[in-house]
């Protein structure tokens, strides 16, 4: 029987089971940057920022050094640790209540600095860990535990798009906003996030992916019928695409 | 009988989200009758014979419990 490994899940990730929901896209994330990690080869060089949420225990399923910053502040605590050691490539991965709620200072003026880093951004609207709160990237009209009625624009303003917002900051390098409920977006978020790598290593300035991802269970939907959910409704709210890209094709 | 495709499923790691049966585009996974130490009901490989090696399960799978392997040359 000689089978060959077509797909096997990456090196970088060091194999510990994920403490996320059943359907949750964080995995699919974890898996897509520990690819990136594997095929760009820095798996020893690289240390990441792990933020307050969901994914506050990112740094044990990855087989790179790492720290929790408190909430919000990953990106001042990766500037410090790029700064300290720029030789190292430094990644920061976030949730929308950490980066776009408590952080909007640090991603902002690292964003705008030019800080050579990278930030994950996993947009799924709400707030996942503490239970579905409404965070600021929630939908007009989104029901959570804290708008039961519906958001209201007279009460909460408009979601924030966090993309459009960093765009027309002059440090940054790569920043793109994907999703990951097809596989075919998989593909093109993993491409996304090996550019937004590639503009810390050359050295051009800020990378960031945002990603659109799902919250099975504080939507209260099953896994399948999150991923219609948000193509119906996020994808029209948060448009896809390229923003800046001042890294290029690869050779 | 030695099929040219194969997905492994590590099914004790598997949680049951399902968005890896609903990605294969031939039907090939299904959920298993019975349930693992977490009480799920997981994955499956049902019809190993329609397999043709797109790898869209392992690209879905949230919890990295897919290995897909092809026949040596």
């Amino acid at each position: 029987m000689p089978y060959i490994d077509k797909m096997k899940g990456p090196h970088a990730l060091s194999g510990k089971e994920f403490t996320y929901c059943p359907g949750c896209h964080h995995g699919i994330i974890h898996r897509l940057v520990a690819e990136v990690i594997d095929e760009l080869g820095i798996e020893g060089q690289t240390m990441m920022v792990a933020p307050v949420g969901c994914s506050v225990f990112a740094y044990e399923f990855f087989n790179v050094d790492g720290t929790v910053a408190a909430h919000g502040r990953a990106p001042a605590v990766a500037t410090g640790i790029k700064r300290a050691m720029p030789d190292k490539v430094v990644f920061t991965y976030q949730g929308d209540g950490d980066l776009a709620a408590i952080g909007t200072a640090e991603i902002i003026h690292a964003a705008n600095r030019g800080e050579k880093l990278t930030s994950i951004f996993v947009n799924n609207a709400i707030y996942g860990m503490t239970g579905g709160q409404m965070a600021p990237t929630t939908l007009v009209g989104m029901k959570t535990t804290t708008s039961p009625y519906g958001r209201k624009i007279e009460n909460e303003g408009q979601p924030i798009h966090v993309a459009e917002v960093i765009k027309e900051l002059r440090g940054v390098a790569y920043l793109e906003r994907t999703k990951v409920d097809t596989p075919q977006d998989v593909i093109k978020t993993k491409a996304a996030i090996k550019k937004a790598f590639m503009a810390q290593i050359n050295g051009l300035g800020f990378g960031m992916v945002e990603i659109l991802s799902t919250c099975p269970t504080n939507w209260g939907l099953s896994p399948v019928e999150s991923l219609k959910w948000l193509e119906e409704n996020m994808v029209p709210e948060f448009p896809l695409g390229v923003f800046v890209d001042k890294v290029g094709d690869a050779k | 009988m030695e099929y040219k495709n194969l997905v492994e499923i590590n099914q004790e790691r598997c949680k049951g989200c399902g968005l890896c049966i609903n990605a294969c585009p031939k039907k090939v996974l299904g959920f298993s009758e019975g349930y693992n130490a977490k009480g799920y009901h997981p994955s499956e490989v049902q019809r190993p014979e329609d397999c043709i090696g797109c790898g869209f399960c392992y690209r879905m799978c949230p919890d990295v419990c897919i290995t897909v392997k092809t026949l040596a040359k």
